[in-house]
């Protein structure tokens, strides 16, 4: 725009360059920086990057805190268990957001606004709460539970909470726009000529959602299934409320290295880990939202 | 005929299915927040001794308190930046360093909050290392806060940008107006429903935000959901219940007035252009 003049468009790019500069790109730069020192009681409890013996300069770098990583089988585990869990959630998300997501295509008007609407409202609720809803319903002594036995469908409660059933619905049940939003928006741009074509062509339904359906609308649920896998993986509330002693997850293994332990090298070798196992999903993420115009 | 039938109960289904899958968690939460029992699986008759006692819990309402005030000093913050960097990546064309501050702008949304949280964290106590400066407290959970709000912020006015009819700024300029004016009777305008939207965004998020908080606070300040996960780490409690009914009220109030607000600039700019 002409009229910003040279100060203008400084202040512009400058001032939210300086401040994520400042506050995302030189944190994870100390992360990673953190993640090479060892551990001390002190305050900071690492020892420095650099230093002054007397002689000079010197500097301490050390890979003890990678070496435990790979040593020792809780962390693998951990890891493994957050890809795991991420993916069951990416799939089940998937498979039940898309009738939502086709359904609300379908709808016109006014009903397409409000169903819309009504998926992205819980995600303006609190997230905490939303997920602490399941503890009441899940416990042993809880709401289904007791439903069931009500019933007399069951005789004994079932172990629904603190497992990694618990915490795959939790992930669902949290992630669940993320995924339909996404699907919707490709659903929604699908040309019903062509599926009218595939159909007056001789081609069954099923056959129409396999081969032209599934295809057009891959942009969505690659991008969807980004949305919900990279944040499942990082999670931390869900494992910790609804979790328990078998379902380990990486964010959890963070969060006690680091309040717990207060060893904030090896939590800060567990972050850079992490964020490379992430860098893939996230960049290709970060392209779709780049590309998707927010709704 | 039976087909379309058979397609049209489908889509009936998902979307009772679905949305109930959605709505029966928060239903139920509100339903035993007027439950007179303290077992929160036991119904013993209707009560509102629990929004009593969530009344004069002292340490929720001094939680509330600070939660509010990082959540409105955050999303201000955001709401300033997060134009800019949105008028500078749509406006601007290119400039060195575009890739990376788009780059930086994104990736917030998508990198795990945990790491957000420790990595701002390990900035801060580098910083008071070095500098004494800052204790950690409001302002750093508010600085924490801007951080991701700036991004979902600058996303929102990009997108409404994008849309946005450059021939009334040209025609502005043309009858002699100053770019100034044409910013701020115009442009700003024209965007402001991104602007509310993205106000409320970053002021939602940071109010809901637990992780970070975690992480970068100090035994000084203690948010909301800080104080609500301690509580709910030692069983269910129906105070946090009627909390949780409390907020859901307050966010469907905010979200009401948004949502009428757009849709009142929605009908003024249509009355405008033919």
């Amino acid at each position: 725009m002409a009229g910003f003049g040279r100060i203008g468009r400084l202040l512009l790019i400058g001032l939210p360059f300086l401040w994520l500069g400042l506050f995302f790109l030189a944190p994870l730069l100390i992360v990673l920086k953190i993640s090479l020192a060892d551990s001390v009681i002190g305050l900071p409890p690492y020892t420095p990057l650099i230093y002054d013996d007397g002689n000079g300069l010197r500097w301490h770098v050390t890979l003890t805190n990678f070496a435990l990583l790979a040593e020792d089988s809780l962390y693998l585990r951990a890891y493994l268990g957050s890809l795991g869990n991420a993916a069951l959630a990416t799939a089940f998300c998937l498979v039940a957001g898309y009738p939502i997501a086709y359904a609300i295509a379908r709808a016109r008007g006014f009903w397409r606004r409000s169903l819309l609407f009504l998926v992205v409202l819980p995600f303006w609720t609190s997230f905490l709460i939303r997920v602490y809803a399941w503890i009441a319903i899940l416990k042993p002594n809880g709401l289904l539970n007791n439903f069931l036995m009500g019933l007399g469908l069951i005789e004994a409660p079932l172990p629904l909470l603190n497992n990694q059933f618990s915490v795959v619905l939790g992930m669902v049940y949290s992630y669940l726009p993320f995924m339909i939003l996404p699907l919707y928006g490709s659903l929604s741009a699908l040309d019903q000529t062509t599926l009218e074509a595939a159909a007056d062509l001789g081609a069954r339904p099923l056959r129409v959602f396999v081969d032209v359906i599934l295809p057009l609308t891959f942009p969505g649920i690659a991008a969807g299934s980004l949305l919900v896998f990279v944040p499942a993986v990082g999670e931390f509330v869900i494992p910790d409320l609804l979790g328990g002693p078998d379902t380990l997850m990486i964010g959890k293994v963070l969060w006690d290295e680091f309040f717990s332990n207060r060893d904030w090298p090896v939590a800060s070798a567990v972050a850079v880990v992490l964020v490379a196992a992430l860098a893939i999903p996230i960049v290709a993420a970060q392209r779709f939202l780049q590309r998707e115009r927010p709704a | 005929m039976s087909q379309d039938r058979g397609e049209a109960l489908f889509r009936i289904a998902a979307l009772v299915l679905g949305l109930g899958f959605l709505y029966a968690p928060i239903v139920l939460l509100i339903l035993y927040s007027f439950n007179a029992s303290r077992l929160v699986t036991v119904w013993g008759g209707f009560s509102a001794r629990w929004y009593g006692e969530l009344i004069s819990n002292a340490s929720f309402r001094a939680a509330a308190a600070t939660s509010l005030e990082v959540a409105v000093m955050a999303a201000s913050l955001s709401l300033v930046l997060g134009t800019c960097a949105g008028f500078g990546l749509s406006r601007l064309g290119r400039f060195p360093g575009r890739g990376l501050f788009g780059f930086a702008l994104l990736a917030p949304l998508v990198v795990p909050e945990i790491i957000l949280g420790l990595s701002l964290l390990l900035l801060f106590v580098a910083s008071e290392t070095w500098f004494g400066w800052p204790g950690r407290g409001i302002l750093t959970i508010t600085v924490a806060h801007a951080t991701f709000g700036i991004c979902f912020v600058s996303v929102l006015v990009r997108a409404q940008l994008a849309g946005f009819d450059r021939s009334v700024e040209e025609a502005a300029l043309d009858l002699g107006a100053r770019p100034w004016t044409v910013m701020t009777r115009i442009t700003l305008p024209g965007i402001s429903p991104a602007l509310v939207s993205g106000w409320l965004l970053a002021f939602t998020l940071s109010l809901d935000d637990l992780v970070i908080a975690s992480f970068v606070s100090g035994p000084s300040a203690t948010t909301l959901p800080m104080a609500v996960f301690s509580s709910v780490r030692l069983g269910v409690s129906p105070e946090v219940n009627a909390l949780a009914t409390v907020f859901l009220g307050l966010v469907l109030v905010l979200v009401a007035l948004a949502g009428w607000l757009m849709a009142r600039e929605e009908r003024r700019r249509r009355a405008i252009s033919p």
